[in-house]
């Protein structure tokens, strides 16, 4: 496709020329007597160096930027492992209603019942999808979340008086499990992936102990290959007394075609801004839901939602509990979306989510596979679910045109890149995940110019290498960027770099 | 079934589909075991897929069980306070091309968001007065947290002092961030005559740092700031401060007070109360090697093309970061607030300097009226339960005739929300509340709020 991005040379906001007295703010005349009696030794006396703009400017400096960036309503995101859904906009609209956006946290319960009720129905349905007890809306995003479920196990073997300090971990794991198993204080064991593209079985059972506190799992996993093992993982950890955490990250490859819960996972996480459709807004906010099942419900975060008759509350109680991992109930926007997209697609829709999601990958694998560029580690007769994971090292090797590379020259065709060098067991790993809300062409778009660039690395790598040419900037030095004699991390260093 | 969410749900293009890859759905899930499958049809939503009407009919009939309370306000403090937020903040926050974004790992397509983001480190950093802020954490408490966790990487100490007084919602998400490493949270209160008292029992050679919030939990002003600059400075300490944002265009900024980390509750910087969240943590630092090298989150650096000569942006120091160091990573933080912290920065260039500073002053200004009406029109019924003079925002209210549980369903009865009852949050808060107001809040309100406490407490 011909594109060309936009490209605006746009000063900062704050070096902008300065106008007037700012905004007009509600009743201030009302208070215009009262003295500023403040001693001068706690006053502000320097800049804030804000601009002093007419609203216009600042809304043209703004959307100028926004040309200047790249989302889901752009084009397609097949980032593996991040579920680039299309985000619905009747939830954008929705969740604008005041009665969501001006209740204060602390309002009393009598007055959030609507909020409430909308809350422990949507506890209700994610309880029910991934085949807990009960869900706690608490972590902010997915990798508090798994926070929550790591110092959950760690209080668990803490209570039973066990000393278990070995929190084991697939190789093919997203980085952020044993970032918080080792928060959480464990020691983290890497278990490698074996000929197949799944947990060692061997290598599982060689380091089980009764140091083990628990396994971190996705299924189906990072490669996009269901975990064929589970019942005899869960089954290997179980014996030794040790526990099973669910990542959700990768839940959109079973959605309602099997649960964690029965494959016996005792606590998960889910990302309400992957499976359940809220945007990713440039980085954040997310939406986790830490759920657990049993003995385990104790110990989620607090508080929990409640019904009684037909009024519904918040549950403080916390004998077990591991506390608050953020400050109220959570990322409440997010949840909202979450009732909104499951209210529009029911059980029916979401099983016929997770099978589009699973043949969408399927489909595109095929296509890509038309031609010989690319190779699919791991069993390549095994069919993925969710994602799928390449590999450019032939590539590499016969052209020197990296998976980078290729992914910037998807750029210059107005597609955004799969996830590049991730899993990290893949070299020059290209992971793609279409979700189910991109259409046949798309796919059929976007192998052709996977392909096509490939060919082209075989006539001119420098051509692919020299990409993109048709974004706003071309490629950035992330050298200098790094550098600690040309860190520029505010505005006042840039004299360093620029 | 089809859905327009989901293109190939199309029966003849997934039928297509199915047929290109020689296989029927049931192949392609060939290795999920028989015994896991799940047989039937989820048991959730209402029965059938609904169209964007009947959804709209649910919620908004669920919602309507809500009280909104707009005119006034509600006069609950406990640190989210409502405030405007200015439409065009909600205009560019509808962009899809933020909104609909992943974080920026391919920068070249992504410079306008990564240019916003750098532009809200820079704000921030100068609103607090230091050099490097992230791109966001989630909310105040676990950037509280974070930064907790990392004054213990630096210090390699476990123990914090934090204030008597300290915001409980985040004393208990720290401590859940902090159980696992050993951290400890030791109580100080600054004495008027005496300086820093400390109050739990722990050896001293164990503290690594001291937490400050300015304005504190109950809305007091800190005076004391040099004091405790001097402290922190003698006893070797990392200062780490909490400010509120809307303060700061008024009052001193934690950085010209000695502060090495700050954090800070961006809620209020036009992203509306959401029942909580999505919220915004601000965490920013000191300029010093051990210090960048342990920040958690994700931060845009400036840079240049390899071979041009056009400026740009990019992620930098992602080797602190999970999806490089994973167990060594200075956090786990993956999602964070982008978009929030895009609202900040709308929201703040919005505002402007003159703008944040006659904000300060005003929502300082409606805080003294209360207090004087407090003082003048509610004598022997109530008064403010602390020993300071001067407030930001909010104000703790001892009553002293009436259960305050009962006042505030007087109150609640005549379409006002009073303040958060401190009894069972906070030791020594007898029958107190902390209201607050804000630039929502008139005169009229205020008065309405004394005139009706006047006649209920
Ligand atoms: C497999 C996997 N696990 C965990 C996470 C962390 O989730 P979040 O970004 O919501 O914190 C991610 C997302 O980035 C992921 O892809």
């Amino acid at each position: 496709m011909r594109w060309r991005q936009a490209y605006w040379d746009e000063n900062f906001i704050q070096d902008k020329k300065r106008y007037g007295e700012g905004p007009l703010i509600p009743y201030e005349d009302d208070f215009r007597e009262i003295k500023i009696d403040l001693p001068e030794n706690i006053l502000r006396r320097s800049s804030t160096g804000l601009p002093d703009l007419p609203e216009i400017e600042v809304v043209r400096h703004f959307i100028r930027l926004s040309q200047m960036s790249y989302g889901v309503d752009t084009g397609p995101v097949p980032l593996g492992s991040c579920t680039m859904k299309y985000n619905p906009k009747i939830a954008d609209f929705l969740t604008q209603s005041p009665a969501i956006t001006d209740v204060h946290p602390l309002q009393d319960e009598d007055t959030v019942q609507g909020l409430l009720e909308i809350i422990y129905l949507t506890e209700r349905w994610l309880s029910e999808i991934v085949g807990m007890d009960k869900c706690s809306f608490q972590p902010p995003a997915g990798a508090a979340g798994e926070l929550s479920g790591a110092i959950m196990i760690k209080r668990y073997h803490h209570d039973k008086g066990q000393m278990r300090d070995e929190m084991l971990i697939p190789d093919s794991a997203h980085g952020s499990n044993p970032a918080s198993a080792a928060m959480a204080g464990f020691k983290v064991i890497r278990i490698p992936t074996s000929y197949k593209g799944t947990v060692d079985l061997d290598a599982l059972r060689s380091v089980v102990s009764d140091k083990t506190a628990g396994i971190m799992l996705t299924n189906p996993n990072t490669l996009g290959i269901f975990e064929e093992d589970i019942l005899e993982i869960s089954d290997i950890i179980h014996k030794t007394g040790g526990l099973l955490y669910y990542d959700g990250a990768n839940l959109n490859g079973i959605l309602g075609i099997a649960r964690p819960g029965d494959m016996g996972f005792d606590i998960v996480h889910l990302n309400l801004h992957k499976t359940f459709s809220s945007p990713h807004g440039g980085g954040g906010p997310g939406g986790g839901v830490v759920c657990a099942r049993g003995e385990l419900v104790d110990y989620l975060p607090r508080p929990l939602i409640m019904k009684e008759g037909s009024r519904y509350y918040w549950d403080y109680n916390c004998e077990r509990c591991i506390g608050r991992i953020s400050a109220f109930y959570g990322n409440i926007i997010p949840v909202i979306r979450t009732f909104i997209y499951i209210a529009s697609l029911s059980g029916r829709g979401l099983r016929e989510a997770g099978e589009i999601a699973i043949i969408n990958t399927n489909y595109f694998i095929k296509r890509l596979m038309e031609k010989p560029y690319y190779q699919l580690p791991y069993d390549p007769s095994r069919p993925r679910k969710h994602e799928v994971v390449f590999s450019a090292k032939k590539i590499l090797q016969e052209t020197g045109v990296s998976a980078e590379d290729i992914s910037k020259a998807l750029l210059d065709e107005g597609f955004h890149a799969p996830t590049m060098y991730f899993p990290l067991i893949v070299d020059e790993a290209l992971m793609i995940e279409f979700t189910e809300t991109e259409s046949r062409d798309v796919l059929d778009q976007y192998a052709e110019a996977l392909n096509r660039i490939a060919e082209v690395a075989y006539k001119d790598p420098s051509l692919v290498k020299s990409s993109p040419r048709n974004t706003s900037v071309r490629r950035l030095d992330y050298v200098r960027a790094n550098h600690p004699k040309t860190l520029a991390p505010t505005k006042k260093f840039l004299d360093k770099i620029w | 079934m089809y859905h327009p969410w989901i293109p190939n749900s199309d029966p003849k293009i997934k039928e297509d589909m199915l047929r290109s890859l020689g296989a029927s759905f049931e192949d392609l899930i060939r290795d999920i075991p028989e015994k896991i499958r799940l047989r039937r049809e989820l048991e959730i939503g209402f029965g059938r897929p609904l169209s964007e009407h009947e959804v709209s009919i649910i919620l908004e009939k669920i919602l309507s069980k809500n009280v909104v309370f707009k005119d006034p306000p509600p006069f609950l403090g406990g640190g989210v306070c409502p405030h405007a937020v200015p439409y065009v903040v909600k205009y560019i926050l509808m962009r899809g091309e933020f909104y609909t974004a992943y974080t920026p790992y391919q920068a070249e397509i992504n410079q306008g968001l990564m240019q916003v983001l750098f532009e809200y480190q820079s704000m921030i950093a100068d609103l607090y007065d230091v050099d490097v802020v992230n791109s966001s954490m989630y909310d105040v408490s676990t950037a509280t947290a974070e930064a907790i966790r990392m004054m213990m990487r630096i210090t390699r100490k476990r123990g914090v002092l934090v204030p008597e007084k300290m915001n409980p919602f985040i004393k208990k998400v720290v401590e859940t961030w902090i159980w696992p490493v050993d951290g400890v949270l030791i109580r100080y209160k600054i004495d008027p005559a005496e300086g820093i008292l400390i109050l739990d029992k722990f050896s001293e050679n164990e503290i690594g740092g001291l937490y400050l919030e300015n304005p504190s939990f109950l809305g007091e002003i800190i005076e004391e700031t040099d004091l405790l600059n001097d402290y922190v400075k003698k006893k070797k300490f990392i200062f780490i401060v909490n400010a509120e944002p809307l303060s700061l265009g008024l009052l001193k900024p934690p950085g010209e007070y000695g502060a090495d980390i700050v954090v800070g509750n961006g809620s209020s910087l036009g992203l509306g109360m959401n029942y909580g969240g999505p919220s915004l943590g601000i965490l920013g630092i000191k300029m010093r090697e051990e210090f960048i090298r342990q920040l958690p989150g994700r931060l845009i650096g400036a840079t240049k093309e390899v071979d041009g000569d056009k400026k740009g942006f990019a992620m930098i120091l992602q080797t602190r970061e999970q999806h490089i160091r994973r167990e060594r990573a200075t956090s786990n933080i993956t999602t964070n607030s982008a978009l929030e912290a895009v609202a900040a920065a709308v929201y703040l260039s919005y505002v402007g300097e003159k703008g944040l500073r006659r904000l300060g002053e005003s929502i300082y200004q409606r805080t003294v009226y209360m207090k004087n009406r407090v003082e003048k029109d509610l004598v022997g019924k109530a008064c403010i339960n602390s020993e300071r003079r001067f407030f930001f925002r909010e104000l703790p209210i001892r009553f002293i005739t009436r259960s305050y549980r009962e006042i505030h369903r007087e109150l609640l009865k005549r379409g006002i929300h009073g303040g958060l009852l401190l009894d069972n949050l906070m030791e020594g808060m007898v029958n107190t509340s902390l209201f607050c107001v804000t630039e929502l809040h008139s005169r009229s309100h205020i008065d309405l709020l004394i005139k009706t406490l006047a006649e209920v407490a």
